[in-house]
């Protein structure tokens, strides 16, 4: 290991963690709902074709959605039991999705091949990414985006270093701490195995500096694993964003508009990492996940190995939800979505169930030139001038201002003292530009 | 999405856009800040000048804040006097008179800082020149320099409690405590007859504020307190004052100064400022402007590069009018022309977007 001279990603804040909720309490199988509800779409990409009918039985591990393209993920029974319906449900993006309703039987048989031990060293890379893209494995960080496509660079790209993002810079969350300090190996074993897949013999770990104990642990698992340093970073919004955490440990700057396999870079997530072991290692499918439920609207935070299609409202209750519990959020309080409805279930990509009070609602005030959301904005484009022009209603500027460039990470948003909801604004008019390049091209 | 169910939902959940928490600090709490800031200034104000100080602060204070209040009535907007930013306006324009100034004048120029430099731009955000100093530049030009402004005051000889029972006693109420001396401000003495500058202020004077100026730029110290906690609190960037000041110290360093404007006084060759750098830094409205007018963010860059800029072109501007203009004192007018090269100064220095000009590997 090697000391690393520290580097910095632009902009970004330090919000009080408020990890401390959560963070010392170790992960726990959640127990295992009578009903599951699980979605064909919880991922970026095209939904799953369902391959059960009404009333079938099925195995724990089966397939019960096949990938509906390439960028798309097979999805699992995370049960045995059998299929009760096929529907449209609520789904956390808001719309509609078809779920399947699982009835449990509580027996927990795995379908053939499961849990099977195999030895990923002695599988060619291509098998290995067959397993991960059979296995359905998807970001887990959040975005959700399909792994085997994210590990299959396109011909004539070069990934000369492949970077574990244990970061976890969203308030709150505390799910991808408790993984590294209880599965580090599982970790390390996964991020051997993308290493091997990308071919690089370069790693790195970036970790933010108030996860020490997962630090240590880290750092002693990935010591077997070879040209692999550990980073110790300081902690810093939203330095877990894919883009940020190259500059942070590379220096690189992913060009605007590209991915950071256009700077030879890819990125995953430690809940990820995890995932890809279960699956080459023992061929289990993602049915699980680590998910932080915390917040002030709960009496009892904690951190739950959660089946997939387990409905939130049985994870806050479990935890002690409060009446004033007003907001519930999947993911974390910067990022996250905010749900209208607790009847919906956990999906591969929910990291943590935040459930908070009402809050202040705010006054919308004139920009007051601060420049508190310049400084911040990690994408150094100009938050306050997209605020006013979409305020104005002045779309012919959105695009020069550079409205298709911001991440959302939510920074100018919350540094904001006129309390102006920037990164809404800018949303529209990203949405617009987005309209008005789609209507150019067709 | 037909629902069937026909139970009322238990519990009705707000949804918002992302994020979901904000920072503590808002405009109120910001504008306040700065206020509680002015503050020391205030108080050496009222040590050396005498309450008859605190009375002009007061007054435009209220007309500050009674004018927004009047201002956002009949535009028929919303009341936000409470935000604070009407009340630092008349705070400034306070600081920026001569104690004596007579109220009237005070107050008028207060009514100007919201009702003209202030709301016909549109109100807080959208205005192009610091209000204060417009208005200061606004009486300067109304009011006949003979009888109002340079009637800069004396040191008050009486303490503060002192100079307030005097004033029952005297019948005074509103009127000034003072003789009817004035005396030359450094400024003005640096200018017309600067041999005389070493024997009538010492540099701690200077640096304290016991000189006469208006009313709340004396103290360098109080002033520099003030910036200090604004600096602290992530307010203001250090590096706009830094570049305003240590600009206008290169610059009186080097640049000819007057040697006195009796005739043939003429002025000195270049590179011969050094010794008089402290009683310019020290002394008029620089600590003042480069603290607390100059960094006001409405009408300040919003780039941190631009804000070195715009300081460092205050401090040129400062510099060159103390030393070759007509006048003694340059912070306001140098402060108001950079304000109106704002938009300009943020274009040019706009951030490079992440990853612009940055090359893909293959």
């Amino acid at each position: 290991m090697i000391a690393t001279k520290r580097r910095r990603f632009d902009g970004g804040v330090h919000p009080p963690e408020r990890k401390s909720l959560s963070a010392e309490r170790p992960l726990e199988a959640f127990p295992v709902p009578p009903v599951l509800a699980v979605p064909l779409l919880q991922h970026i990409g095209a939904p799953a074709r369902p391959v059960v009918e009404k009333g079938a039985r099925i195995l724990k591990g089966q397939v019960i959605g096949e990938p509906g393209g390439f960028v798309s993920t097979a999805v699992h029974a995370p049960v045995s039991g059998s299929v009760k319906a096929i529907e449209d449900r609520p789904s956390f993006a808001g719309r509609p999705i078809a779920h399947v309703v699982i009835e449990n039987d509580g027996q927990e048989a795995w379908a053939d091949g499961c849990g099977a031990a195999r030895d990923p060293d002695a599988m060619p890379r291509e098998a290995l990414l067959e397993a991960i893209r059979a296995a359905g494995i998807v970001g887990m960080g959040g975005a959700a985006f399909p792994t085997h496509v994210k590990l299959s660079p396109p011909p004539g790209k070069t990934i000369d270093a492949a970077i574990l993002n244990g970061v976890e810079c969203e308030p709150y969350l505390t799910c991808d701490d408790r993984l590294m300090r209880e599965r580090p190996d599982a970790i390390a074993a996964g991020f051997r195995i993308i290493m091997k897949i990308l071919g690089v013999s370069r790693g790195f770990a970036g970790i933010e500096e108030n996860k020490p104990e997962a630090f240590r642990a880290m750092r002693d698992a990935l010591a077997s694993v070879p040209g692999v340093e550990v980073v110790s970073l300081p902690v810093r919004y939203p330095q877990g964003a894919e883009k940020q955490l190259i500059k942070a440990i590379l220096g690189r700057e992913v060009p605007t508009g590209g991915l950071p396999m256009d700077v030879g870079v890819v990125v995953q997530n430690v809940g990820t990492a995890s995932a890809i072991a279960e699956a080459c290692m023992r061929g289990i499918p993602l049915i699980e996940r680590s998910v932080t439920v915390t917040g002030e609207g709960v009496g009892r935070p904690g951190n739950f190995l959660v089946r997939i299609g387990t409905p939130i409202r049985s994870l806050a209750e479990a935890c002690g939800l409060r009446p004033g519990a007003e907001r519930v959020i999947l993911g974390g309080p910067m990022m996250g979505l905010a749900q209208v409805d607790l009847d919906i279930p956990v999906t591969k990509g929910t990291s943590g169930i935040l459930l908070l009070g009402a809050g202040r609602s705010y006054a919308i005030g004139p920009c007051i030139r601060c420049g508190g959301c310049v400084r911040g904005c990690p994408a150094r484009i100009m938050p306050s001038d997209l605020s006013v022009a979409v305020e104005r209603g002045a779309k012919d500027l959105y695009e020069g201002l550079d409205a298709m460039d911001c991440i959302e990470c939510g920074v100018c948003t919350y540094v904001c003292p006129a309390r102006r909801p920037i990164v809404h604004w800018i949303r529209l008019a990203k949405a617009h530009v987005a309209a008005q390049r789609a209507k150019s091209k067709g | 999405m037909a629902e069937t169910e026909t139970e009322a939902p238990e519990r009705t959940l707000l949804v918002g856009s992302s994020p979901h928490i904000r920072a503590p600090e808002d405009v109120p709490r910001i504008m306040w800040t700065v206020a509680a800031a002015l503050a020391p200034a205030g108080l050496v104000a009222a040590y050396a000048f005498g309450y008859r100080a605190l009375l002009v602060v007061l007054v435009s204070t209220a007309f500050a804040v009674g004018t927004e209040w009047l201002i956002q009535r009949l535009r028929r907007v919303p009341i936000t006097i409470g935000d604070g930013s009407a009340a630092v306006a008349g705070i400034l324009v306070a600081y920026c008179l001569p104690p004596t100034v007579p109220l009237y004048v005070a107050a008028l120029g207060s009514i100007f800082a919201i009702a003209i430099a202030k709301h016909t731009f549109g109100g807080l955000g959208m205005n192009i020149w610091n209000p204060a100093l417009a208005a200061r530049a606004f009486l300067l030009a109304s009011f006949s320099t003979a009888i109002v402004m340079p009637k800069w005051a004396i040191l008050q000889s009486k303490p503060f409690i002192g100079s307030i029972l005097d004033s029952f006693v005297e019948g005074g109420g509103g009127a000034a405590p003072f003789d009817a001396i004035t005396r030359a401000t450094p400024l003005e003495l640096l200018k017309a007859a600067p041999e005389t500058f070493a024997s009538q202020y010492g540099i701690l004077d200077l640096v304290l504020g016991v000189i006469p100026g208006s009313l709340g730029e004396t103290s360098a110290l109080a002033l520099l307190a003030g910036g200090a906690y604004l600096i602290a609190r992530g307010i203001i960037d250090w590096r706009m004052p830094a570049s305003f000041i240590a600009t206008v110290a290169v610059l009186v360093a080097i640049l000819p100064h007057p040697l006195g404007e009796g005739a043939g006084a003429g002025h000195s060759g270049w590179f011969a400022g050094l010794p008089i750098v402290p009683a310019h830094l020290f002394s008029g409205g620089l600590f003042l402007g480069a603290f607390f007018m100059a960094t006001d963010m409405v009408t300040s860059p919003i780039t941190g590069r631009g804000q070195i800029i715009f300081g460092a072109g205050c401090g040129v501007l400062t510099a060159v009018i103390r030393l070759l203009g007509g006048f003694p004192e340059g912070v306001c007018y140098s402060i108001l022309i950079m304000n109106t090269l704002v938009p300009a100064i943020d274009g040019w220095t706009r951030p490079r977007k992440f990853g612009a000009g940055a090359r893909r590997s293959a």
